[in-house]
């Protein structure tokens, strides 16, 4: 009689602690990036910016199955906010982030409220619209967002008092990148609670869920104020870390890329966005410098292959490659005994 | 108008194959491209060059379908707004190359220009022809629909595709027929509309939201549904402007929202 | 979610972040040579305005072409090129940014739109880094930071004496139409302010949002309150074919009503899109190709020789060209060694009297004084051409004499 012993797991060899320093170890090489590319700390700050941005639309997009052609409208809520602030003198960034926070998500409840009663592609039409409302209030209310011309004299004060904000950029990526951390433990605590996997559920089949007493309206709408206010702040970030705010933020474009960005790593996920982003500005920043046609083909190209190729995007790929790789051992492990 | 010529193609589609496909207005960009080419470059008269155009633009339509959008009828609506996404960035992209990233310049007819004068109003001749148009299309849309057994297959298929095969409509072919038709009908809008809605490279991105929302609030799958929403947003939409200029567009997506709110469906559904 | 699958994604973005890094590294790779001057230009290259970026980029190229020799002995300039894409100021800042810290350079260019621009000098003001702005036109560019000069036009410079001139035909009442943006109040402002100290009335007036591209119920609304004069601004290009066909649809080409306006309502380039509807139409502007000065003439030789007999280079041609004079004098002077200080101290002195517009110099505040001429649209030979027929002399920005402090 053969028995299958399943190899040791990584778990049961390594003691937890080192397993948590391992963990660590990719934000602390990230960390140290501006010692091995100085004059890059722009380019990542703005990717960590859109990291953020990317894990609240997958908190809807991959969690909870809430399709959004429209983030940028909460994007863009938080960065006007925090801009506008700050132009009339509350200057602190922690406490305007805090402020776009709040303010973004009352709009993603104002909005998700109304909205979230539809479906399909009635909810995806909503969602566009709202976006392109607050876009176009924000065009015309040039008194107070500077419309076409964007905002202009945003500052702020150093951050603890203490980091300043320079040109050179290097309070700005340790900012958030700090910023990105901490979101990161709440979405991954958020996900693992049973709040989360009611989402998941939700996603799945709601008319099962609301047979076992689970209000899905009411999780729905938590789950989107929530995403709202992460949008918020990764728009206050955008706005403090480049002192400037213009109307790209609200735009459809915007929300069309970072949903991309967020496919392309691999929603319902966690690290589809770290992927995906980096992945997405990086080979833009390659192939727009050329010739923006050059661009333009390679993202649709890449987006048509995905869809009809890799629905999981890249982190899919590499867990059915994994997946490969566990079944030939499995198999040989039987082979063995 | 233009906007209703193009969004009633993509009813037809979006109706008919449960696709939500973004990139109709490349179709309407295309055939744009084809009558201001044919009329610059080979000097044929706008009319014709239209015409040629759209039965180009159709027959691009059917060889699509039939090799890219079936794959992709099962498919969440996530991935058919990415994939269709991606066909506008390989289009926008391609066209670029082929015509440069500049606006194509069009010159009317001289039969289009000017005004024209009707009951004590002076209108511009080229809007009345667009509204003609329309109507016209309207017209024979209704008539193929309702009155043909083409129109009769398609609205079977549409309601019951797996009935519809089981009593022998080759439903692949009808719905790739379908798709050339509204295709076609995209160029028609995008060559009529190219004074209106300028030809270049970026078209479908900038007019996307348009259509669709035309779309959206129209209902998808009828026919009367765009031409109302299409008339109803236009016409709302040009009044605010004449007496509140400062609204903007704020006007017209606040009106969407709300319409959408209150009939999720469009506003004249289909049952 | 299996313990395997959690570290496979891990190991997966380990990996991911170290080849991102590599790809950085690469794309970083540009060699820095001892006596390379590197210029950094920020234009519209796509989207419906990229027709205006191009001429700029010709006037550049052909400046180059012709001039690019005119250095100390050892020193090269290269020209490194960025799409902005458009109106997008927080991707033109951050453009000039990784045009700064990642490529060094020493001179920024371009500054096409005045959103851009304004963004862009900003952050000269912290980088220290001169910036020659081609042709943005809102008054308060040159204020935002020491760093910045201009060798365009402002919108003041094309605006307000056009209103003292409207006043003084007789005309008494005007309304305004322009585009919804910084340019576009500049303009309405200037004209506004020159019309009514001269006597007239502004009976409305109207700000058309960019992206718009139906233009005929805001026209409507003018011809209802039928003034006897129009005073119009668009950035020009494709943009003034459309506002010219929308005037002729609504029939206000074909009535009393006169319109006028700076002179890119009229861009030279478009002039054969927008047909007979623009005859007669008066400008105010810093240069027509239709010019016959000595220096014009040479100009437009070498450019048709360049670009083929049909084109035509325009006002915004003519800002890039001598821009480029602006920058190759600049270096000239300090030897092939930029100093960011003695750079500005040059710039704000410099003149150039042989500029295809007649000549030409940049003020203490960074803004060209130059000669502006009211213009017409005529037809000569068989085109439709914008004619010289006044002067204005030389004048610096109205709005910076109007807010001295």
């Amino acid at each position: 009689m053969t028995t299958v012993s399943a190899s040791p797991t990584v778990h049961e060899v390594v003691p937890s602690a080192i397993i948590r320093l391992l963990k660590l170890l990719p934000w602390l090489l990230v960390a140290a990036l501006p010692l091995a590319l100085p004059g890059y700390e722009p380019l990542a700050t703005q990717v960590f910016v859109m990291i953020l941005f990317a894990l609240s639309l997958d908190l809807l997009v991959g969690y909870a199955g809430i399709v959004t052609l429209g983030h940028a409208g909460l994007f863009g809520m938080g960065g006007y906010t925090a801009g506008i602030f700050s132009v009339h003198g509350i200057t602190d960034p922690i406490a305007t982030a805090v402020c776009a926070m709040i303010l973004a998500a009352v709009t993603g409840l104002m909005f998700g409220a109304a909205m979230l009663r539809t479906k399909g592609l009635t909810l995806l039409m909503l969602t566009m619209a709202s976006a392109f409302l607050l876009y176009e209030i924000a065009n015309k209310a040039t008194g107070l967002t500077g419309g076409e011309d964007g905002l202009q004299g945003v500052s702020f004060t150093p951050v603890l008092g203490l980091f300043a904000f320079d040109f050179r950029g290097k309070t700005a990526f340790f900012y958030s990148l700090a910023a990105l951390f901490i979101v990161f433990i709440f979405v991954r605590a958020l996900i693992n609670s049973p709040f989360g996997w009611s989402l998941r559920g939700i996603r799945e089949n709601d008319a099962r869920m609301v047979a076992i007493g689970c209000p899905i309206m009411q999780r729905r709408i938590i789950v989107y104020v929530i995403s709202s206010a992460l949008a918020g702040l990764a728009g206050a970030l955008q706005a403090q870390s480049t002192q400037f705010v213009a109307l790209y933020s609200l735009s459809f474009e915007l929300s069309g890329n970072i949903l991309i960005m967020l496919i392309l790593g691999g929603s319902g996920r966690l690290y589809g966005a770290f992927i995906g982003v980096p992945a997405f500005m990086f080979a833009q920043d390659l192939l727009a410098k050329q010739d923006p046609a050059n661009w333009y083909l390679g993202q649709g190209i890449i987006l048509i292959a995905l869809v009809m190729l890799a629905p999981g995007g890249i982190l899919g790929i590499a867990e059915r490659v994994i997946d490969v790789i566990k079944r030939r051992r499995v198999r040989n492990g039987h082979r063995d005994s | 108008m233009i906007l209703y010529l193009i969004s009633v193609g993509l009813s037809v589609t979006m109706g008919l194959m449960g696709f939500v496909n973004l990139a109709h207005g490349v179709f309407a960009m295309l055939g744009g491209y084809a009558t201001v080419t044919f009329m610059n470059r080979f000097g044929i008269p706008f009319l014709l060059a239209l015409t040629i155009g759209c039965v180009l633009v159709a027959a691009l339509g059917f060889v699509l379908e039939r090799t890219l959008y079936r794959y992709l009828y099962g498919r969440s609506e996530l991935d058919q707004v990415l994939f269709s996404f991606g066909l506008i960035l390989v289009s926008v992209a391609l066209v670029r190359i082929a015509w440069g990233p500049l606006a194509q310049p069009i010159q009317l007819p001289d039969y289009l220009r000017g005004r024209v004068n009707i009951l004590d109003f002076a209108l511009p001749a080229y809007r009345l022809a667009l509204v003609g148009f329309g109507a016209a299309v309207i017209a024979g849309l209704w008539f193929v629909f309702d009155r043909t057994l083409f129109g009769a297959r398609i609205r079977a298929a549409v309601d019951n595709r797996a009935m519809a095969q089981s009593i022998g409509i080759d439903t692949n072919r009808l719905f790739a027929a379908a798709f050339g038709l509204g295709t076609g009908l995209a160029a028609l809008g995008g060559g009529l509309g190219a004074d209106v809605l300028a030809i270049s490279p970026t078209y479908p991105l900038q007019y996307i939201v348009y259509f669709l929302i035309v779309v959206a609030v129209g209902g998808l799958g009828n026919i009367k549904g765009p031409f109302v929403a299409a008339l109803t947003i236009g016409l709302a939409d040009t009044a605010c402007r004449y007496f509140l200029p400062e609204a903007g567009s704020i006007f017209i997506f606040a009106f969407v929202f709300v319409v959408l709110i209150w009939r999720p469906n469009g506003i004249m559904e289909r049952r | 979610m299996s313990f395997s699958k959690m570290i496979g994604a891990k190991l997966m973005r380990q990996a991911a972040i170290v080849v991102a890094a590599l790809m950085l590294a690469l794309v970083g790779l540009i060699p820095a040579e001892a006596q390379t001057i590197k210029v950094g230009v920020i234009l519209t290259y796509s989207g419906r305005d990229a027709a205006l970026g191009e001429q700029i980029d010709r006037g550049i190229n052909l400046f180059v072409k012709l001039h690019g020799s005119e250095l100390p002995p050892g020193v090269k300039v290269e020209l490194i090129k960025r799409d902005d894409t458009g109106v997008n100021p927080d991707l033109a800042k951050r453009l000039a940014q990784e045009l700064v810290l990642r490529d060094q350079v020493q001179i920024l260019t371009g500054g096409q739109w005045t959103p851009n621009a304004m963004a862009v000098a900003a952050l000269t003001k912290e980088a220290k880094v001169p910036f020659v702005a081609m042709t943005a036109g809102g008054s308060l560019v040159t204020l935002q930071s020491p760093y910045v000069v201009r060798t365009g036009w402002t919108m003041w410079q094309t605006s307000y004496p056009l209103g003292e001139w409207a006043a003084k035909q007789g005309w008494k009442n005007a309304y305004t139409v322009v585009s919804d943006f910084g340019p576009g109040y500049d303009s309405e402002a200037a004209f506004t302010k020159g019309f009514t100290e001269a006597g007239g009335t502004i009976v409305g007036s109207v700000r058309i949002p960019l992206k718009t591209t139906d233009y005929l119920p805001y026209f409507q609304k003018i011809k209802d309150v039928n003034p006897e004069v129009v005073f119009v601004w668009n950035p020009g290009g494709p943009q003034a074919t459309a506002f010219m066909k929308a005037f002729d649809d609504i029939g206000i080409t074909k009535s009393n009503i006169k319109l006028i306006g700076p002179l890119d309502i009229t861009s030279d380039e478009e002039l054969p899109n927008m047909g007979h509807s623009a005859l007669g139409v008066v400008t105010l502007g810093q240069y027509s190709p239709a010019a016959t000065r000595k220096t014009n003439v040479d100009f437009i030789a070498a450019w048709k020789k360049e670009y083929g007999a049909d084109s035509v280079p325009t006002y915004f041609a003519v800002a890039g060209w001598d821009g480029m004079r602006a920058i190759y004098d600049a270096i000239n002077a300090q030897g092939g060694k930029i100093d960011p200080d003695a750079t500005m101290k040059f710039l704000h002195g410099w003149s150039n009297p042989n500029s295809p517009r007649g000549p030409i110099g940049i003020d203490q505040a960074g803004d060209p004084f130059q000669n502006l001429y009211l213009r017409r649209v005529e037809e000569k030979d068989g085109h439709l051409v914008n004619i010289e027929f006044a002067t204005i002399g030389q004048i610096g920005d109205p709005w910076k004499l109007f807010n001295k402090k």
